[in-house]
This record gives structure tokens, C-alpha cells and sequence, in this order.
């Protein structure tokens, strides 16, 4: 079963407090850019890390690929 | 959480990472990437002049399972420098862009080259550590 780049995008925003994401992808290999407050001061393997568990075991399985471009945002 | 009794994938990872100054886990092998992502960051460490040991994780799917048990990672590639992670091909492509992952390999100088993924007629890459495989670990 594919899957689709606004349901990525709704499982990011839902599972990040204040993310903001955009997703493109083939129902396969996916390419986020998300930005958001709960990345600042986190080092890069965190922040993807905390997108990673988002998903879980889906990464690799179901979501075969995704490509994360994350820009830390100011806590307002 | 209960420790396993023991593990020799684990084991046997481990001590290819603790042993490897700089391994990429990945899918295929430098000379014939699997995946577009591995290709990227072969080609990056080549770019790099970098020697690393490379492992394919293909062979035997409890290798990958053991390998983001261990490390907390889902997907693949994943480089260790020094016996940790730096990341996947995304932290890596921006490490090398900015001259991060350059500084992390103690790598001075030029400013990063274009970098092309690697293809079939690529040259082959020379690894200076003996080439590893699980295989041999085992």
C-alpha cells in the first residue's frame, strides 16, 4: 500500500509540537522540509531522529525513503 | 529492558565499528552501490580521498535489524566516525556542503567539489582498511 506525501506531512505536524512540514514524494521515496521550534538546540542526528520516530518501523518498510531537509525555528 | 545473553551480529558490529576509524553501512558495495542514497555517500567520502571500511548490509537482513538496534538509526546508509554516528546520507550531504564533515575526518582545505553520485563506470574506490564484510567478522 503507498503512501501519500499529505499523510506524511499530517503525521509530522501532528507528532512535533509546532512543526511545520512539506512533503513531496512517489508513494515510495519521500523528500521532507520541515521546520519547527522543537529542533533548536538539538544536534542534527536528534532532530532527525525525532522525525524518525515519528514514523517507527514504517521508515524502510512502508516509507521506503525519506529525505529530511530540517531548519530549527525559534521558540515563540 | 532485558539484555540479550548473546548477540554475535551485535558483537561482531560493534567491534567493526569500535575497530573502524570510518565505516559506511550500506546497501551494495562502494565499486556497485545498491541504493541511490549509499551511492551519495560512497561518493562523498571519495570526493574526500577518505579511506573507510565499507559493509553491505544485503546479505543478511539481521545485520540492518542489529545495526538500528545498536544505533538507534532506521535507515541506511549510516557512517560511524570514531565509533559514532554522524548520520544518514541527508546529515552527511549537509556536513560535506558545509565543511563539517570535512573538519569531523580531520580533512583541511579546498572548498567541496560538485559532488555526482556514483555510477557503474566509476572509478573503483581503494580502500586502505582490508575490505569488511560481516563474513569475515563472523
Amino acid at each position: 500500500m503507498s503512501v501519500s506525501p499529505d499523510e506524511l506531512k499530517g503525521r509530522i505536524e501532528a507528532g512535533i509540537p509546532g512543526a511545520r512540514a512539506d512533503v513531496t514524494g512517489d508513494g515510495h521515496h519521500f523528500e521532507a522540509i520541515i521546520e519547527g521550534p522543537a529542533f533548536s538546540g538539538l544536534s542534527r542526528i536528534a532532530q532527525h531522529k525525532l522525525v524518525y520516530d515519528v514514523f517507527g518501523s514504517e521508515l524502510g518498510d512502508r516509507i521506503h525513503a525519506l529525505s529530511l531537509k530540517i531548519t530549527p525555528t525559534e521558540a515563540r | 529492558m532485558s539484555e540479550s545473553t548473546s548477540n554475535p551480529m551485535r558483537e561482531a558490529l560493534q567491534s567493526a565499528i569500535s575497530e573502524n576509524p570510518v565505516i559506511l553501512f550500506m546497501k551494495g558495495t562502494p565499486e556497485a552501490p545498491a541504493c541511490g542514497f549509499s551511492a551519495r555517500s560512497v561518493a562523498m567520502l571519495e570526493a574526500l580521498d577518505q579511506p573507510f571500511a565499507a559493509v553491505n548490509i544485503l546479505p543478511d537482513p539481521r545485520i540492518r535489524q542489529e545495526l538500528s538496534t545498536l544505533s538507534g538509526w532506521p535507515t541506511i546508509p549510516q557512517l560511524f566516525v570514531d565509533g559514532e554516528l554522524v548520520g544518514g546520507c541527508d546529515i552527511v550531504t549537509e556536513m560535506y556542503q558545509t565543511g563539517e564533515l570535512q573538519k569531523l575526518l580531520g580533512i583541511e582545505g579546498e572548498a567541496p567539489a560538485t559532488v555526482t553520485p556514483a555510477t557503474a563506470d566509476a572509478a573503483p574506490l581503494t580502500v586502505d582498511a582490508a575490505p569488511l564484510t560481516i563474513d569475515n567478522l563472523l
